[in-house]
């Protein structure tokens, strides 16, 4: 059976944010335990090349999860354009085609919110995104789930960084730069 | 029925409620994927502004409510030509193939509105194979498959079916397959003609008939692996020797045993071929 993630970081923005999500990944340590799970708004009338770009560039495993996908440590997954991507109770993705969610497919909201779900406090959310609704219910949720459960256990630097720097809905994180050393020295 | 906020259900509610659909009525979701299933049946919670007291109520007392509560939980998202390039992977490798058979049987499994299955018409049509084929379109929402009996859809649709279409690589109209008028669309007799729509679960019912060509794309995203392995093996039987199965872009046959007895036709697309 393979491993799966115990930790989970979820990036959500739109279009405009790839420039600031290729930053963040860049200055990730290259192994630590938690899996990272992108959606960043595209259309599926052009294809896109993000995760091949960027396999190359980090030089580490960049994938469009498919139906059914274990959550594995260490592997960063993008949402695939056209559909919803979300985490189910036995730790691996699934996907669906249902209605869009704030005019996207992908939707940030339904991603969080299922991760939230599954992963209670052991979910880390971050938001970049300003033009649309879509994913302020969704760290809500990550939130509220993280405070339910908020007596916590032995937490990784990069988590307990993360955690510091996780946003609330009323923020508008667009304009917030992200300075690499402040977000994950010490992993 | 007030409510005070709208509440999250929890996965224990949502177990409750499908062993109670189960018992008290013939559909049985329990094969679903959880956190999907969960967020359709939010939505209705939502939508009629009910808890979960009252769904599980209305599931038992209310006439008529079980058969509209699968019709809200399946997703019936469809496009004529959906995924345009699957279209020529199917002119280039499956088409060549089918020709081979001096009578073809198709079965669009899930085919909600009917778009998949007049779209796989078309392509026959310009194969000049349609005549000596026969496609059955099956899904388990009674009303979409109402709509896909009509061949009617509004017409401001066909912009990006045309669309589509067009990236399929054709050198031919969409507009020739259909007639509009004021703001619907009906796709042209002769097209509908081979086609048949029948209700079909595809978690509780069996082989039908025996088939050249099964394509069941974005159905199988909903199923867990215990219920997409019952489905691999219901359309395994219901394929003839190298009948072709082919599957929506995010669905892999990967985690199944039964992979060993297809061949891979076309990978970015999950064409398969039965050739044990």
């Amino acid at each position: 059976m393979m491993n799966k993630a115990k930790d989970i970081v979820l990036i959500g923005g739109s279009a405009g944010s790839y420039t600031l999500i290729v930053q963040i990944l860049e200055a990730l340590p290259q192994r630590f335990d938690a899996a990272i799970a992108i959606v960043i708004h595209r259309n599926p009338r052009f294809t896109t090349k993000i995760e091949e770009t960027l396999s190359i560039k980090l030089r580490r495993s960049v994938i469009q999860p498919r139906d059914k996908t274990a959550i594995a440590p260490n592997i960063i997954y993008f949402a695939g354009p056209g559909y919803h991507l979300l985490v189910e109770p036995d730790w691996t993705f699934s996907v669906d085609v249902s209605e869009r969610i704030h005019f996207s497919r992908p939707s940030i909201d339904v991603l969080f919110d299922t991760a939230a779900e599954v992963y209670q406090d052991r979910c880390t959310a971050f938001l970049l995104s300003g033009a649309n609704q879509d994913g302020a219910d969704g760290i809500r949720r990550v939130r509220e789930m993280g405070e339910k459960r908020s007596y916590n256990r032995r937490t990784t630097p990069l988590l307990q960084q993360c955690r510091r720097m996780r946003f609330r809905q009323t923020q508008k994180v667009t304009s917030m730069m992200i300075s690499r050393s402040s977000l994950f020295s010490g992993s | 029925m007030a409510k005070l906020m709208s509440s999250h259900i929890t996965f224990q509610e949502l177990q409750d409620i499908v062993e109670l659909l189960g018992k008290v009525s013939g559909f049985d979701l329990s094969g679903y994927s959880k956190s999907s299933l969960k967020r359709r049946i939010q939505r209705i919670l939502d939508l009629e502004q009910m808890d979960v007291v009252d769904l599980k109520n209305a599931i038992v007392n209310v006439e008529g409510f079980q058969t509209y509560l699968i019709n809200e939980v399946t997703v019936n998202v469809t496009e004529m030509f959906r995924d345009p390039r699957y279209y020529m992977a199917l002119r280039g490798d499956v088409l060549p193939y089918l020709e081979t058979f001096p009578r073809l049987k198709l079965w669009s499994a899930g085919c909600s509105t009917g778009e998949e299955v007049y779209s796989l018409a078309i392509v026959l049509a310009e194969a000049d194979l349609y005549k000596r084929s026969f496609i059955y379109g099956t899904d388990v929402n009674s009303n979409v498959l109402e709509t896909a009996k009509k061949a009617i859809y509004p017409l401001k649709r066909f912009k990006i079916y045309s669309e589509n279409y067009n990236a399929t690589g054709t050198c031919n109209s969409l507009s020739d397959y259909y007639t509009a008028m004021y703001d619907a669309a009906i796709i042209r007799a002769d097209i509908r003609k081979n086609v048949l729509f029948s209700q079909h679960n595809l978690a509780t019912d069996y082989v039908f008939n025996e088939f050249q060509f099964i394509s069941c794309r974005n159905v199988l995203i909903y199923f867990d692996l215990e219920l997409q392995r019952r489905v691999f093996q219901l359309f395994y039987e219901s394929l003839s020797e190298f009948g072709f199965l082919c599957l929506g872009a995010k669905e892999t046959m990967v985690n199944h045993e039964i992979r060993s007895k297809f061949k891979v036709v076309n990978k970015e697309f999950n064409i398969y071929q039965k050739i044990k």
